[in-house]
């Protein structure tokens, strides 16, 4: 496939509109709003990370002046309702779904076990503190790969709530060809997303039209739209949504959780607006963490260097429930682990165990910052062993450009896998000329401070369906607008729809309004996750606005007395090759309602995801008697395929990164062995900071465009991640000089330091 | 001097150039004061304890998280908000350059930004680029891996060289 020629699409715009209003502080997040005679909500979260409850003393709380109301789970009736699972909802998942609030077992620090509603914030937490838990605590099970102290579920005696198997090929006989195998052991720590907003909601219930107001959805509001109206048992329709500004999502943010109920709930029990604010400590410890993950992996290959057979033990952390995501973390995980490379034969046992510490879920590349990380170190150790360069190992094993599209022969998101295009040879080949990979590895190995370069090689799954929809339209007033399902978590959403439905309209992007996230724009919606807004919106919003151009000329047409064929769209008419033109605010002002509408809907389908791909260096130094690392350098390749803003995928790639810097060398949450969290502020849960993120050079390749949609385009959203986490461990082993150490993310200075003296004793 | 009290107390603040008198609470943040009673939610709060930097206001021309001060603290004394860095329409050099060079994408970080910037400028108008990366190093911006924050900040520096007046803003 062509890489095409656009006007808009591929170029540069600056000055983004959506971008003013945030530079004045004329931005909408949720806590801007307020409502009349608001009330404020607070949560009180369980100090145990396993206990039976026995009950809650609220007297004293309700007595507290300002106090409108506690609700208990003994208030949400007598058959209260679980959180469903979202993606891939299997029935099995069933017994380990979360109620809004806890009632008999406490299984986390954080839980939800009362609802507190007063006059304001400060009172609702003035009461939350009075309420007196009585509970007994059981012993808490916090190590996934240990025998549990306790079942946290009786359908789970051992805690496993979940086995499946993903793999191709015969794994006996692939390992019986190998000439080497090579057993390794890799971990990756707890992190989540951590926007710099925390949560949160307010909902208004006008209980003479049964009509509820709820601001503060985000990510998926058709969705959590349906769940909110099934446990309220309103009329879907009744329920309004309104999408604020949002101050970063990465996954975590808008799934649907226990309070998105609770404040609704409230608000229709007290018959007044009720507002909820998470603030940070409860951010850390109610919304979702992710990213714990075991691997137990035994390759076999040849002497050559050939990869053959792939077998892997996962064990993921699941935490204490099964949240909106239900088991798709460790399903990408066991789908994508293979990556780039073509193995014989591949084995995934996937064990997903209920531990006592917070609830799971998906975080910007969910499940492959881990396999990758797991796999690329896997490929260092195999390389070390049979004495090749590391990136000798990939060059001899990825997938050829020419063997595209390639069947994997795994599965993810409920769907095969199959690279839709790529040339991941080429991407290496283009971050290792531009790092001077070879030359500069050589160099930090001679004297000096310990430095080292790594690689990191990745796949990754975008653009998920089923479908998004678009509404393009021409608006009474003459503007162009365009609405979507999908939704606006800063990403840059607004810019990439302008500039589609300008170059289909041959309009300035400027000029085109954009909405989206609101459930009253489209029927249907499916929401900005799993890289998938511009694959599905864009598309959508393509087709959509060609054939409301082919309505526009019509509509000229008659005006002007001529065919559709003498005529063609310019910036703010439809113009006759004459000269003669109706400009589009005459066109909508004479639109006739019996006529075809001035408007056009398109739900773009996707039953394939489309495969970026790419290839990160990273190059560090290493303090070994600080255990300290410094990033010094990364380089991203990348192919995103058709590129719609390239300042904004850039931003993408950049944002990615740094988040994995984030969780390769700080961001960890800890518990103590009673379950107790021990990163419960920014202070102990560290985030990059700008003179920790190093200068990041990345480069699209642009060579791949995805032949699955018409604009040729793959999401962007999480490409940046997924690889940086890998080349950081490998640049940290290399500096270390021994291939093998690194078995763990994040690379704390504790762990960096023990490493740095088993290589001190080994010499 | 009177014992310490929990009752509101009336004070005095002028914040973005504008005379405000209220009565708050003794445990009343600053941040809460701004938002809330004052309505400028530009100022935006993001951890509650100090790190994170996104409550940054200008406090008699010092930056200083709001968070961690009480409204009361601040009777008497001058505050610069978000909502007073442009000259009406006209975005400060700061603001202009985070536009240009997309120094922001969920804008939720960007007001303590800016503040902060803009007074790092005032003191070292002429930074290199590390020295620019560890003024911001107290603000935690989680989307843009801060390449295009620090770019935007050296490119305002370059520009309020040549033109100083521009960077006058209220406060």
């Amino acid at each position: 496939m062509n890489v095409r020629e656009f006007r808009h699409i591929g170029k540069e715009m600056t000055e983004r509109p959506e971008l003013r209003r945030f530079l004045s502080g004329q931005g909408r997040y949720i806590d801007d709003f307020a409502l009349p005679h608001m009330l404020h909500a607070a949560v009180l979260r369980s100090p145990y990370a396993h206990a039976e409850l026995k009950g809650l003393a609220t007297a004293e709380a309700r007595s507290l002046p300002g106090v409108a109301g506690i609700f208990t789970a003994a208030d949400l009736g007598p058959a209260p309702q679980p959180i469903p699972v979202r993606l891939n909802p299997y029935a099995t998942l069933d017994p380990y779904l979360q109620y809004p609030l806890a009632a008999g077992r406490i299984r986390y620090v954080g839980e939800p076990l009362a609802l507190v509603v007063a006059a304001s914030r400060a009172i609702a937490e003035d009461a939350a503190a009075l309420i007196a838990i009585k509970a007994t605590e059981l012993p808490a099970a916090t190590d996934a790969l240990a025998d549990p102290p306790a079942a946290l579920f009786p359908e789970a005696p051992d805690n496993i709530a979940c086995r499946f198997t993903d793999g191709f090929g015969d794994l006996g006989e692939a390992m019986q060809e190998a000439e080497e195998i090579v057993e390794f052991a890799f971990h990756t720590g707890r992190h989540s997303a951590v926007p710099l907003e925390a949560r949160g909601l307010l909902a208004a219930f006008d209980p003479g039209r049964r009509r509820l107001d709820v601001f503060g959805f985000t990510k998926v509001p058709h969705f959590n739209r349906a769940v909110l109206a099934r446990m309220l048992g309103l009329p879907e329709r009744n329920l309004n949504i309104v999408v604020p500004d949002v101050g970063g999502g990465f996954g975590v943010r808008g799934e649907f959780y226990p309070e998105d109920f609770l404040i609704p709930f409230a608000a229709m029990r007290l018959g007044r607006p009720v507002k909820w604010i998470e603030d940070r400590l409860e951010h850390l410890m109610a919304a979702n963490h992710s990213r714990e993950q075991h691997y137990a992996i035994r390759l076999g290959l040849t002497r050559a260097g050939r990869l053959l057979g792939l077998e892997v033990q996962l064990v993921n952390d699941m935490g204490a429930y099964m949240r909106t995501h239900g088991v798709i973390v460790p399903e990408l995980s066991a789908g994508m682990l293979p990556g780039p490379y073509r193995f014989t034969a591949y084995r995934c046992d996937v064990r997903a165990v209920m531990t006592n510490k917070t609830p799971t879920g998906t975080y910007r590349g969910p499940g492959r910052f881990e396999c990758n990380a797991a796999r690329e170190r896997l490929l260092d150790v195999a390389a070390a062993r049979i004495g090749i360069d590391p990136a000798e190992i990939r060059r001899r094993n990825f997938i050829p450009a020419d063997a595209m599209p390639y069947r994997l022969g795994t599965h993810a998101l409920g769907e095969e896998v199959i690279y839709d295009s790529g040339d991941y040879p080429a991407a290496l080949a283009d971050v290792l000329a531009r790092s001077g990979y070879k030359a500069n590895r050589h160099a930090a190995h001679v004297g000096g401070p310990r430095r080292g370069f790594g690689i990191g090689c990745f796949v990754e799954k975008t653009g998920k369906g089923p479908y998004e929809g678009a509404r393009v339209a021409l608006d009474p007033s003459g503007v162009i607008e365009v609405a979507t399902g999908a939704t606006s978590l800063g990403q840059g959403l607004e810019t990439m729809l302008a500039k589609v439905v300008a170059e289909a309209l041959f309009q300035p992007p400027e000029r085109i309004l954009v909405r989206s996230g609101e459930t009253g724009l489209l029927q249907f919606g499916g929401g900005s996750f799993a890289s998938r807004a511009t694959v599905l919106a864009g598309n959508a919003a393509w087709q959509a606005a060609q054939e409301l151009a082919g309505r526009l000329i019509g509509a000229a047409a008659g005006r002007l007395g001529t065919t559709s064929a003498n005529l063609h769209l310019v910036p703010g008419a439809v113009a006759a090759a004459d000269g003669n033109m109706v400009t589009l605010s005459e066109l909508a002002r004479g639109a006739d309602p019996l006529g075809p509408e001035l408007a056009v809907t398109v739900y773009f389908p996707a039953p394939h995801m489309a495969y970026a791909h790419g290839a990160v260096v990273a190059s560090v130094e290493v303090d070994p008697a600080l255990g300290r690392v410094l990033p010094l350098r990364l380089w991203v390749s990348y192919d995103v395929g058709t590129v719609i803003n390239p300042d904004i995928v850039g931003a993408q790639i950049e944002g990615g990164a740094a988040q994995a810097i984030g969780g390769a060398l700080l961001e960890a949450f800890v518990y103590d062995s009673a379950g107790q969290l021990q990163s419960g502020s920014l202070a102990d849960y560290l985030l990059p900071v700008a003179d920790f993120v190093p200068p990041i050079s990345h480069h699209d390749l642009g060579r791949s465009p995805s032949p699955l949609n018409p604009l040729g385009v793959k999401g962007a959203g999480e490409a940046g991640l997924v690889g940086v986490g890998a080349a950081l461990a490998n640049a940290v082993a290399d500096a270390l000089g021994l291939p093998a150490a690194v078995d763990r993310l994040p690379m704390t200075p504790e762990r960096v330091w023990r490493w740095a003296q088993a290589v001190k004793a080994a010499a | 001097m009177t014992e310490p009290s929990a009752s509101p107390r009336p004070i005095r603040v002028s914040v973005n150039g504008v005379d405000h008198e209220r009565t708050v609470e003794p445990r009343l943040l600053l941040s809460d004061f701004l938002r809330h009673d004052l309505g400028l939610t530009g100022t935006h709060v993001g951890c509650e304890h100090g790190v994170c930097g996104a409550c940054t206001v200008a406090f008699d021309d010092q930056p200083v998280r709001s968070c961690l001060m009480f409204a009361v603290q601040a009777d008497g004394h001058r505050i610069g908000t978000i909502e007073g860095m442009a000259d009406g329409e006209t975005l400060h050099p700061l603001q202009m350059a985070f536009w240009e060079l997309s120094g922001l994408q969920c804008g939720f970080c960007t007001p303590g930004f800016l503040i902060t910037a803009r007074d790092f400028l005032a003191r070292n108008p002429d930074p290199s680029e590390q020295e620019v990366r560890e003024a911001l190093s107290g603000n935690l911006c989680r989307c843009t891996g801060y390449q295009s924050i620090v770019a935007a900040v050296l490119e305002a520096a370059r520009r309020l060289r040549q033109a100083p007046l521009a960077g006058l803003g209220k406060s």
